[in-house]
């Protein structure tokens, strides 16, 4: 158990960068937090596919000198997959600013809980 | 290869292409493009239904020309061309029902926006329904995510904007935890469309290899996927969200969106992991205890408030509680009463919605119930409708509610040990939204001298009829439930 920890090492260290992103994302109250708590967590998903994605000692998949076989080159759809995770995540991100752009314009403020209180005060 | 067998693609690339198309038109030829692509999808996904019934079989279809490890798959049998059918045909009526409101809700400039959003939203549930691959699904989840927020917020105060920011808390939360789920699933099995990666897990179970691994999995995919569509202790966002966008926007995202995830769920069960492998897993059981606690609270919650449409968006977190208990359950016949819930759920929900609206604008925009007092009288179609409604949410004979009550129950007594909470908190259940619901009932059937106005039949037509479909449709389903039962038997014996 703890020699396997050891040897993945970089995957371990994308758990723990996942879950430091995920509780931020959900527990701080600062908007602006939020997001980078988002990004981290995106982040160490990437991490972790390009941790797995690559096996030591073989070569990114682009062939040179004609060499086909497969046992030569690293599988290149985990990097394919973190492009499109990248994608994703950028919009997302941009939503969630233009979001928090807006709520600040209209309360002063990036405390989630205390536009929620301003709004209650109002009665909408 | 028939040529209905294109259909499934045709309908999503369609519904994309609408809404790129309707970036560029203004807001009224926009909805007339998106009503027709509606009705052309329906057409198409039910001319697929009747195919596969012929056939009797799934058909496999191929995106691009790289066949099975290597290239996108769509899948189609008969609970997908169902599900996509029924989808559409809840679209169209709720966005009939809720059309001058978003005429008055909707600034004139940015209604074809609205469409925008509207198509984005269509394609990315048939994308789910249909799609063979898991990283496909995600993609598509995330998409449904941003035009549901964009319906959340194309309505601009400040009670919708802070709800567009719960929703997007909350499912970021439940797509970076179903992207780790697919990552880890895709590092011990190799593969990305849903067959070979059942496959490969048939072999690892039988090798015993990778058990914690593959349990951590399910549960994560699991809690994903509960959070996204808003199972009870996730549920904090939902009744702003419902509660104060335009009244389309709320019926499509209580009866579509929430249901796409669920789907994508039961797709993952039984495609991807394997029914036997998820009943043996306890990931079910925490699934079941949620469920049931959600039964109880959405509907406390719900007698609680004092707010018409935020009563219907808490006894939405209840309905989504029996939809879990089903799966809970662990049995085919619970999952058979989960879908049927679904279908059932979306057709009374939306409803609900579009009712409450018309009562509402009868006492003058307040949706506190001593303003709406005696609205039945006074918008007697809404008043029907929403009577017709709540009957078939309490579970009375003939409407849907009833009948999706009485599969949950039977399917509940052919378990060992889950039947006595099940219908115990089912009979409870039951009791707390008749209360709720009846008192609304009560309250809008209160004849009270007030100077709001009445609206006749002849000046809501399209909202009027709108509303008489939803009845039928719900009456068909409460009358006629067994040809919809076997439909949805044959297809998730398809699925497996």
């Amino acid at each position: 158990m703890g020699a396997n920890l050891f040897t993945n090492y970089g995957e371990a260290v994308a758990m723990i960068l996942f879950g430091i992103g995920f509780t931020n994302l959900l527990l701080q109250k600062n908007l602006i937090k939020k997001i980078i708590g988002l990004n981290i967590m995106d982040t160490a998903i990437y991490l972790f596919l390009a941790e797995k994605g690559y096996i030591q000692g073989r070569m990114a998949p682009i062939i040179v000198d004609g060499v086909q076989n497969v046992e030569t080159y690293i599988n290149p759809i985990p990097s394919g997959l973190v492009l499109t995770g990248i994608v994703v995540s950028v919009s997302v991100s941009a939503l969630m600013l233009s979001l928090t752009i807006r709520l600040y314009q209209r309360y002063q403020t990036l405390d989630l809980d205390e536009i929620s209180t301003k709004l209650k005060k109002e009665g909408l | 290869m028939d040529f209905v067998q294109n259909f499934p693609c045709f309908s999503i690339v369609l519904s994309m292409f609408a809404s790129i198309f309707s970036s560029a038109l203004n807001g009224k030829h926009a909805k007339w493009l998106n009503t027709a692509v509606l009705i052309i999808i329906s057409i198409m996904s039910g001319c697929l239904l009747f195919y596969l019934i012929g056939t009797g079989q799934s058909y496999v279809y191929m995106m691009g020309r790289f066949p099975a490890p290597w290239g996108n798959e769509i899948r189609a049998g008969i609970l997908e061309a169902l599900m996509a059918l029924f989808f559409c045909v809840i679209m169209l009526l709720s966005l009939l029902g809720g059309e001058s409101h978003i005429k008055a809700e909707v600034d004139p400039e940015k209604v074809n926006l609205y469409y925008i959003m509207i198509n984005l939203l269509l394609s990315s549930l048939l994308a789910l329904i249909y799609t063979n691959d898991l990283f496909t699904a995600y993609v598509f989840v995330e998409i449904n995510t941003i035009s549901a927020c964009g319906l959340i917020m194309i309505r601009q105060t400040g009670r919708t904007i802070e709800a567009a920011t719960r929703y997007m808390i909350m499912s970021l939360l439940g797509s970076g935890l179903l992207l780790m789920g697919l990552c880890m699933l895709y590092d011990m099995t190799g593969h990305l469309l849903m067959s070979n990666i059942k496959a490969s897990i048939e072999v690892i179970v039988a090798e015993g290899t990778y058990t914690v691994p593959l349990l951590v999995t399910i549960g994560i995919i699991c809690v994903a996927l509960a959070i996204k569509s808003a199972l009870y202790p996730f549920h904090s966002w939902l009744p702003d969200a419902y509660g104060y966008s335009t009244v389309s926007s709320a019926a499509i995202l209580s009866s579509l969106v929430s249901k796409g995830y669920i789907f994508l769920l039961i797709k993952i069960f039984y495609r991807v992991i394997g029914f036997d492998i998820i009943c043996n897993s306890k990931v079910i059981n925490i699934l079941f205890v949620f469920g049931l606690a959600g039964m109880i609270m959405g509907s406390l919650n719900a007698i609680r408030e004092n707010d018409i449409r935020r009563m219907i968006a808490f006894s939405s977190v209840a309905q989504i509680g029996y939809i879990y208990m089903g799966f809970g359950l662990g049995t085919e016949f619970g999952i058979l009463a989960s879908v049927f819930h679904i279908i059932s759920h979306a057709a009374t929900k939306s409803l609900l919605f579009i009712a409450a609206i018309g009562l509402t604008d009868v006492s003058g925009k307040k949706r506190q119930f001593i303003n709406l007092t005696g609205a039945g009288y006074r918008n007697k179609v809404a008043g029907f409708a929403f009577t017709i409604g709540s009957l078939s949410m309490v579970g009375i004979p003939m409407f849907s509610g009833f009948v999706s009550k009485l599969l949950f129950a039977q399917a509940a007594v052919q378990t060992h040990n889950k039947m006595l909470p099940t219908l115990i908190v089912l009979a409870v259940s039951t009791v707390l939204n008749a209360i709720y619901f009846m008192k609304t009932v009560i309250r809008i059937y209160t004849p009270i001298e007030t100077e709001y106005p009445t609206i006749p039949f002849q000046k809501c037509k399209v909202y009027g009829i709108t509303l008489i479909c939803f009845i039928v449709l719900n009456v068909i389903l409460g009358m006629c439930s067994q040809p919809i039962v076997d439909l949805i038997r044959s297809g998730l014996n398809m699925f497996a």
